[in-house]
C-alpha cells in the first residue's frame, strides 16, 4: 500500500541550524505513528516540514507519492493533512461553532458527529474561543481538525498541560479517530499511552530516526527507552 | 435648537463617510498588519473618478458602482503586485512604500486631469431639500449619502459576522498560519480585504464628490481624520471604527459651527483624551 505522507532523506532547520538530518518516515492509510523523543530532538520541526510551514533543505516530503515541495500549506491541508498544533491555534474571537464551521469540508465528519464525540463542546457552542478552558480548547482544536475530514491527523502534544481527566478524554478520542480509519502522527510525552495506541513508534534523537518499529520492539529495549525517552525500563 | 439638529445630522453624515474610509484602513491593518498611508489617495481617486465618469456620461449614478468595481480591481492588483511583498516587512518599509504611492498617485492625477479644482453637480434626482424640523431644510443628496453609508456599514457587519468568508477574515486577523492549516488560502483573504478596503475608500470619494470640490491633496486631510478614527476605535476593530467615526464626525462638525476657534484641535484633543484613558483605543482586541 502506498504511503499517504512520506519523508524521504529529509533535512530541514531554521537559519543556521540544521535540525532534521536525513529523516525517513512513511505513514500509510489508517496507520497510527507515535513520534517520540526528548525535547529539542526535532519532533515539531519534522511536523512543520511535513505540513509545509518549513521548507525541506534536502530530501523531500511526498504526498500520495508526489513531491509536495510546490504545494503551499493550505493546499496540503486540502489534500487531507490536518494538524492540531502545540499551541492549539484556536481563534479567540470566534465562537466554538464558527471555529468548527470555518474548517468544514465535505465528508463523514460533520458538526453533529464532532459534537457527539465532544458533548462538552456542544454546551459551549456559542462561547468564544477565549472563554474556553485549556481542555475545551484542545477538544475544539481536535474537533476542528476533524471537520476538515482529514486522511491524516497530526497531534502535537495534544494532552500537555491538561488535567488527568481531560487527558483521558483526549486519549479516548484519539482511539475513536483511529478506529474511524484516520491515519495519525501522535507526538506526546505520555509514553505508555502512545505505546498503547500506536501501530508504530518512531524515535528521534538529534534530528535522526533511531528507532522505527512496533511498540513491542521499543518496550523490549529498556536501554533505548531510558536513553532516548528518559523512561526507566 | 433646530439648527443644532441639522448640525447633528451633518456630523453623522460626515462620520459615516469617515467610517467607509477608516473601516478599510483598520481592516487592512488588522488582517495584514499593513499601515497604508496611501488610503487617503484612494479616496481622492474615487472622487476624481466620479468627476470623470459624471463628466463623460452625464450620469453621476454610474460613478459609485464604477468606484466599487474599479476599486476592487485596483486594490487586488495593488495587493498582489506590491503589498503582499511588504506584509512581513517593518512598518518603516511600509510607510516608505505607501508614502511613495501618495506621490505617485498625485503625479498621475496631475498629468491625467490637471491641478484645478472641480465641482461635481449633485445628481438631478436628489437636487432638492427635504424640510426637517422648524424652518430648516436638508439636502436630499446628503440624506441619501447617509443612507448608503448606513447600508454599507450594516452589510459589513452582516458579512463579517455571519458569513464563512467573514469568519475567515476575522480568523486571518488573529492567526493567518492556522487559517492556512485549515485549508483556506490566507493570501487570498489578504487580497480580498485589501481590494474591499480600496473599493470602500473609492466609494467614499465618489459619494463625497458632489458634497465638496474635487481637488488635489483632498486625500490628505481625510487620511489624518481616518487615522484618528482608527486609533480611537482601536487598531483593527471595525466596530470601533464605526463608533469612533461617528464621534469624530460629530465633534468635528459641531466644533466648526459652535467653537470655530478650537475646531482644528478638537478632534486631536479627543484622541489624546481617549488614549490617556484607554491606550489601545475604545474597542481594541488587545
Amino acid at each position: 500500500m502506498n504511503a499517504i505522507l512520506e519523508a524521504r532523506d529529509l533535512s530541514a532547520g531554521y537559519d543556521e541550524s540544521r535540525i532534521l538530518q536525513g529523516v525517513n518516515l512513511a505513514l500509510h492509510p489508517g496507520e497510527a505513528i507515535g513520534l517520540m523523543g526528548r525535547n529539542g530532538m526535532g519532533k515539531t520541526t519534522l511536523i512543520r516540514t511535513l505540513i509545509g510551514l518549513l521548507p525541506a533543505r534536502e530530501g523531500s516530503v511526498l504526498l500520495d507519492g508526489i513531491d509536495a515541495a510546490a504545494l503551499p500549506v493550505f493546499e496540503r491541508a486540502r489534500r487531507g493533512i490536518a494538524v492540531v498544533p502545540e499551541n492549539r491555534g484556536i481563534f479567540a474571537s470566534l465562537s466554538v461553532r464558527e471555529n468548527l464551521r470555518l474548517a468544514a469540508r465535505p465528508g463523514s465528519w460533520s458538526e453533529e458527529r464532532v459534537l457527539a464525540l465532544f458533548p462538552r463542546l456542544g454546551r459551549r457552542i456559542g462561547n468564544r474561543g477565549n472563554q474556553l478552558s485549556g481542555g475545551e480548547q484542545q477538544m475544539l482544536a481536535i474537533g476542528r481538525a476533524l471537520m476538515t475530514n482529514p486522511r491524516v491527523l497530526i497531534l502535537d502534544e495534544a494532552t500537555e498541560g491538561l488535567a488527568p481527566l481531560m487527558r483521558d478524554e483526549i486519549w479516548r478520542v484519539i482511539g475513536v479517530v483511529r478506529e474511524a480509519g484516520v491515519a495519525s502522527i501522535i507526538v506526546d510525552k505520555t509514553v505508555d499511552a502512545v505505546l498503547s495506541v500506536a501501530d508504530r513508534v518512531v524515535v528521534l534523537v538529534k534530528g535522526s530516526v533511531v528507532h522505527d518499529g512496533p511498540p513491542a520492539s521499543l518496550r523490549a529495549d529498556p536501554d533505548l527507552m531510558a536513553r532516548c525517552l528518559g523512561v526507566a525500563g | 435648537m433646530d439648527g443644532f439638529l441639522v448640525q447633528i445630522i451633518n456630523g453623522l453624515q460626515y462620520g459615516l463617510l469617515l467610517f467607509l474610509i477608516s473601516s478599510g484602513l483598520t481592516l487592512i491593518f488588522g488582517v495584514m498588519g499593513v499601515i497604508n498611508l496611501a488610503h487617503g489617495s484612494l479616496f481622492m481617486i474615487g472622487a476624481y473618478l466620479a468627476y470623470v465618469v459624471a463628466g463623460i456620461t452625464g450620469d453621476f449614478w454610474l460613478a459609485p458602482p464604477a468606484a466599487i468595481v474599479g476599486g476592487l480591481g485596483f486594490g487586488a492588483v495593488l495587493e498582489r503586485v506590491l503589498f503582499q511583498r511588504f506584509r512581513n516587512r517593518e512598518h518603516l518599509d511600509q510607510v516608505l512604500l505607501t508614502f511613495a504611492l501618495i506621490l505617485l498617485f498625485e503625479e498621475a492625477r496631475a498629468s491625467l486631469v490637471g491641478n484645478e479644482f472641480h465641482a461635481v453637480a449633485v445628481p438631478a434626482l436628489l437636487d432638492f431639500s427635504v424640510p426637517v424640523v422648524g424652518g430648516f431644510a436638508y439636502s436630499a443628496y446628503r440624506i441619501a449619502v447617509l443612507g448608503i453609508c448606513l447600508l454599507v456599514a450594516a452589510g459589513m457587519v452582516l458579512f463579517l459576522g455571519r458569513t464563512r468568508v467573514g469568519a475567515s477574515i476575522r480568523a486571518a486577523a488573529e492567526n493567518p498560519e492556522m487559517v492556512d492549516l485549515l485549508g483556506i488560502d490566507a493570501r487570498l483573504i489578504h487580497t480580498l480585504v485589501f481590494a474591499a478596503g480600496t473599493a470602500l475608500a473609492m466609494l467614499a470619494g465618489a459619494l463625497a464628490a458632489p458634497l465638496q470640490s474635487v481637488y488635489p491633496g483632498m486625500g490628505d486631510s481625510i487620511l489624518i481624520a481616518s487615522f484618528i478614527v482608527v486609533v480611537i476605535g482601536g487598531l483593527g476593530s471595525v466596530g470601533g471604527a464605526f463608533w469612533a467615526a461617528l464621534l469624530v464626525g460629530l465633534i468635528d462638525t459641531l466644533g466648526q459651527v459652535y467653537f470655530p476657534q478650537i475646531a482644528g484641535i478638537a478632534v486631536c484633543g479627543l484622541m489624546a483624551l481617549v488614549l490617556s484613558w484607554r491606550p489601545t483605543g475604545l474597542f481594541s482586541r488587545a
